[in-house]
C-alpha cells in the first residue's frame, strides 16, 4: 500500500498513529489544509477555544490531568504569539505538548507575508526544542520525533511549525515504527554508587526529610507509589512543592503540608532544622529556598532529578543522582531493604516530637466571624464538601491559589492543575476544561480570583459550546489580591492599581455565557451555594465575595530565611527589609 | 563519594562532574560542543548564553562532518565552577548537541586561533614591523607600498602580543577567527 499522501493529511495521521484523541486549536489562513483534513475524520476530536493562549492552556490541564502529552494546533503569525505564554508556561512547569503552528508557504518565508512570524525564533527560548518543516518528506518524522522530545528525559512543550505549502504538497508517510531513531535520549537510571551512598547517609540520619517536586507526578503513578512505600517503611517526614502536592496524600501521617514561600510552618522549619535532605524532582525554586545563603544550614542533599542542569545550579548538593524518579526509587528502595531496613528510630522520634511542636503553632489557624466570608473558609468549607468527589482542582495564580494549596487536600497524583513556575494568570480557567475534557464525569473546580480569571474568561463559550461542566470557583476581593498583600508589606499601603474598579456581574455575566451563575456574600449561605455549584450538571460561574483585605499567611518574606516566617498581621511591620524588597 | 558516572548521548553529553565545586573565582574554559547542522543550532546555542547571562569570549563553529551534517562549536567562557558546570549541563540538554567537552578540564589540549593584521605605514616602522612578523612566525598575505596584512596563528595571548608589538609599528585593523581547540593524543 503505497502512503502517499498530503502533508496537512499527514499531520492528522501522524496524531492518530501517536496516539492523540483530542486537539485544542483555533483555525486560522495558514492551518485550513490541516483543518480540512480534521473535518474529514472523526478518530480525533477538536476543541476550539476562543483564544490561542486559552487552547495551550487547555492542553497543559489535559497533560498534567492524564500524563499524556497535550496537542495544540494554531495559524500562523498571531495564533502562534498567543500561544508563547501558555508554551512558557509548559516549560516552566515541565508539561509535555505539541504545538503545532501553521506558517506562511515556503517561498513567503522572510518577506514580512500577511500573517507571518518569525515562530521558531520567538519560540526557540521557550520550548523545550522546535522545528520548521520545509520538506513535506520530512513532516511526518519531525511530528513522530516531537512526542518523543516532548515525553522523554524531563518533559515539555516542542513546537512544529509547518508551511503552508508543504501541508498541500504529496510525499511518503513515515509511521512511527519507521520514524528514525533520535539520539535524544535521556538517562534514566541513577547512578547505583550514589544511590546507596544515599541509602547509607538515611540510615544514620538524625532529621532527614524528604522534599518532593513536580518530577514526581512527571514521572507517573508508580513513582507516587514509590515514594508512599518509601515514605511508610521509613518512617520519614515529607513536604513537597506547589508542583508536586499529590504525590505523597494530604492524610498520610507523614505530611507535613507544602512548603515554601506561602508553606505550612512546621514544613519549612523541618526544612530548615534537617540534617539529610532529600530533594525527590524539585528543582530549589527560589519561592521554596527563600533566602539561599541562610537556607537549610545543617543539611547534607540528596537530590534526584531526571535534568542535569537542575544539580548544582542553586544549592550545592551532596548526593546528586541524575534519573528518572521511578527507576532512582525503585532502586534505592531494593538497596535499603537489602541492607536490612535501617533508620534511626531513636532520633526520628526525637525529629517527630519536635516537628508535633511545631505543628501545635497550628500556622493555618482562622476565625470565621462576622457576615463577611473569609477567603480561607470558602476554600476550607469546598474542601470539605468536595473532598469525596472524582475531583480535580486547577487555579489561576495569587493568594486563592495559595489558600487552595494550603487548604485543599490531594490525595493522589495528577489531581491538581497550577501555574507553579511562570504564575500565569489566566491559567486555571482554560486548563480546566482541557482537565473536563480527559474525564468527562469528575467534578473539576477552578479555584480563582476574578483578576486572573478574567484574564481567559473568554473560555466559558468554549466550556458551553462542549458541555463541559467546569465549576469556577471565584474568591471575589475586587483586588488584585497578591499584589495588594506586597504593597502593604512592601510599599508604605500605597495601593497602586491593585484595584479593579468596573467588575462585571459575575451572575449576568454567566447567564450571557449560557451557564449558570452563583453569587454567595453570606457565609451562612456558603454551603448550600457550594452544594447548588456541585450538582449543578452544566459549568458554573461562582461568585464568593470574600474579605477584602485578608493577606496570605504564613509566609516568608523576600530575603527572609526559613525559620524567619510570618505567621499573621502582628508580625508584619517592617518584616521586609530593602534588600528583601527588590526581590519579586 | 564517588564521581557521578553518566553515560555518553543525549541530555548527558558529557561526563561533567556534578559534585559541588565551592570556588568562586572565575576560570576561563574551553568548550568543543558537537551538534547536527541544521538551522538555528547556532541561536539556540547562543541564546542559551545570552538568556542565561553566561559570558562568551570567542565562538567559533563550521561543519566538520559533511556526511553527518555534524558541526563543531568551540567556546571559551569564563565563570565560576558552578555557572561553568551550569553550562555544560544547560548546553548538554538542547536536543541537537551531541556532545560537550570541556577541554580544559578533560586533559592537555591545543588551542590556535588566526588572525589577520593590517599594518600601514613606511620607513623604519615598516621594517620593524617585517622583523617582528619574522619573530612571530607571521605570514605576509597582502601588501602595498605603505600596508602589510599579516597573517598569524597561535594561541589567543600569542595574537594579543603580536598586535600589541603591531600597535605603535602602525595597527590599523585586526580581524580574529577565535579559537579553534582540540584534545592531544588519541
Amino acid at each position: 500500500m503505497t502512503r502517499q499522501m498530503t502533508g496537512a493529511k499527514m499531520v492528522v495521521q501522524a496524531l492518530k498513529d501517536q496516539g492523540v484523541d483530542v486537539v485544542f486549536g483555533y483555525p486560522g489562513g495558514a492551518v485550513l489544509p490541516i483543518y480540512d483534513e480534521i473535518f474529514q475524520q472523526n478518530d480525533i476530536r477538536h476543541i476550539l477555544v476562543r483564544h490561542e493562549q486559552g487552547a495551550v492552556h487547555a492542553a497543559e490541564g489535559y497533560a498534567r490531568s492524564t500524563g499524556k502529552p497535550g496537542v495544540v494546533l494554531v495559524t500562523s503569525g498571531p495564533g502562534a504569539t498567543n500561544a508563547v505564554t501558555g508554551i512558557t508556561d509548559a516549560l516552566m512547569d515541565s508539561i509535555p505538548l505539541v504545538v503545532l503552528t501553521g506558517q506562511v508557504p515556503t517561498f513567503m518565508i522572510g518577506s514580512d507575508a500577511f500573517q507571518e512570524a518569525d515562530t521558531v525564533g520567538i519560540t526557540r527560548p521557550c520550548t523545550k526544542h522546535n522545528w520548521l518543516v520545509s520538506d513535506t518528506a520530512r513532516l511526518s518524522d519531525t511530528i513522530h520525533q516531537a512526542f518523543h522530545v516532548a515525553t522523554s528525559g524531563r518533559p515539555g512543550p516542542v513546537l512544529v511549525d509547518i508551511p503552508k505549502d508543504v501541508q498541500f504538497a504529496r510525499a511518503e508517510y513515515t509511521s512511527p515504527a519507521k520514524a528514525k531513531v533520535s539520539h535524544y535520549q535521556p538517562q534514566t537510571k541513577g547512578d547505583l554508587d550514589t544511590i546507596t551512598e544515599l541509602v547509607e547517609a538515611l540510615e544514620t540520619a538524625e532529621k532527614p526529610i524528604f522534599y518532593t517536586g513536580g518530577g514526581v507526578i512527571n514521572s507517573g503513578p508508580a513513582a507516587s507509589a514509590l515514594l508512599r512505600e518509601l515514605v511508610e517503611e521509613t518512617g520519614i517526614p515529607i513536604t513537597s512543592t506547589l508542583m508536586g502536592l499529590g504525590c505523597y496524600p494530604a492524610s498520610g501521617k507523614n505530611w507535613l503540608g507544602m512548603l515554601g514561600m506561602h508553606g505550612l510552618y512546621e514544613a519549612n522549619m523541618a526544612m530548615h532544622d534537617c540534617d539529610l535532605m532529600i530533594n525527590i524532582g524539585a528543582r530549589f525554586d527560589d519561592r521554596i529556598t527563600g533566602r539561599i545563603d541562610a537556607f537549610s544550614p545543617n543539611s547534607r542533599r540528596a537530590h534526584i532529578d531526571i535534568d542535569p542542569s537542575s544539580i548544582n545550579k542553586v544549592v550545592k548538593t551532596d548526593f546528586p543522582i541524575v534519573g528518572d524518579v521511578t527507576q532512582v526509587l525503585t532502586d534505592l528502595l531494593e538497596v535499603w531493604k537489602s541492607r536490612g531496613r535501617k533508620t534511626n528510630r531513636e532520633a526520628l522520634e526525637t525529629w517527630w516530637s519536635e516537628i508535633e511542636n511545631w505543628k501545635k503553632v497550628r500556622c493555618l489557624a482562622f476565625t470565621q466571624e462576622g457576615k463577611t466570608i473569609k477567603p480561607q473558609y470558602a476554600v476550607a468549607r469546598l474542601e470539605e464538601l468536595t473532598k469525596g468527589h472524582d475531583r480535580y482542582i486547577c487555579t489561576e495564580v495569587g493568594q486563592h491559589q495559595m489558600w487552595a494549596a494550603q487548604y485543599l487536600g490531594f490525595e493522589d497524583p495528577n489531581r491538581w492543575m497550577t501555574s507553579g513556575g511562570l504564575g500565569t494568570m489566566g491559567y486555571g480557567m482554560p486548563a480546566s476544561l482541557g482537565v473536563q475534557v480527559a474525564h468527562p464525569d469528575a467534578l473539576v473546580i477552578n479555584v480563582a480570583g476574578e483578576a486572573s480569571w478574567l484574564m481567559n474568561m473568554q473560555e466559558m463559550g468554549t466550556a458551553v459550546q462542549y458541555r463541559l461542566p467546569v465549576k469556577q470557583f471565584i474568591l471575589n476581593n475586587e483586588r488584585l489580591g497578591m499584589v495588594r498583600q506586597w504593597q502593604e508589606l512592601l510599599h508604605g499601603e500605597r495601593y497602586s492599581q491593585s484595584w479593579s474598579e468596573a467588575l462585571p456581574d459575575f451572575v449576568k455575566l454567566a447567564e450571557a455565557f449560557g451557564c449558570k451563575g452563583i453569587m454567595v456574600k453570606d457565609p451562612a449561605d456558603l454551603d448550600d451555594a457550594i452544594m447548588e455549584m456541585i450538582n449543578y450538571e452544566g459549568p458554573v460561574i461562582f461568585d464568593c465575595l470574600v474579605e477584602k483585605h485578608e493577606n496570605c499567611f504564613p509566609m516568608i518574606p523576600s530575603g527572609k530565611a526559613h525559620n524567619e516566617m510570618l505567621l499573621g498581621e502582628a508580625s508584619t511591620k517592617d518584616a521586609i527589609d530593602d534588600k528583601g524588597a527588590v526581590l519579586v | 563519594m564517588s564521581a557521578l558516572h553518566i553515560k555518553k548521548g543525549a541530555s548527558s553529553h558529557s561526563a561533567y562532574n556534578l559534585r559541588p565545586t565551592f570556588s568562586d573565582a572565575e576560570e576561563r574554559h574551553t568548550l568543543a560542543v558537537i551538534v547536527d547542522n541544521e538551522p538555528g543550532v547556532l541561536a539556540r546555542v547562543i541564546g542559551l548564553f545570552s538568556g542565561r547571562g553566561y559570558n562568551i569570549d570567542s565562538l567559533t563553529v563550521a561543519e566538520v562532518d559533511h556526511k553527518g551534517h555534524q558541526s563543531r562549536i568551540t567556546i571559551v567562557t569564563t565563570g565560576t565552577p558552578q555557572i561553568i558546570e551550569q553550562i555544560k549541563a544547560q548546553l548538554g540538554r538542547i536536543v541537537v548537541v551531541h556532545d560537550v567537552h570541556d577541554l580544559t578540564v578533560e586533559g592537555p589540549s591545543v588551542e590556535r586561533e588566526l588572525a589577520l593584521l593590517r599594518v600601514s605605514g613606511g620607513g623604519e616602522k615598516r621594517v620593524e614591523a617585517l622583523r617582528l612578523a619574522d619573530i612571530f612566525r607571521a605570514n605576509v598575505v597582502d601588501s602595498t607600498l605603505d600596508s602589510f596584512i599579516f597573517e598569524i596563528t597561535g594561541t589567543p595571548e600569542k595574537i594579543d602580543a603580536f598586535a600589541d608589538l603591531m600597535r605603535p609599528l602602525g595597527l590599523s585593523e585586526v580581524a580574529r577567527t577565535g579559537v579553534a581547540a582540540l584534545r592531544r593524543g588519541n
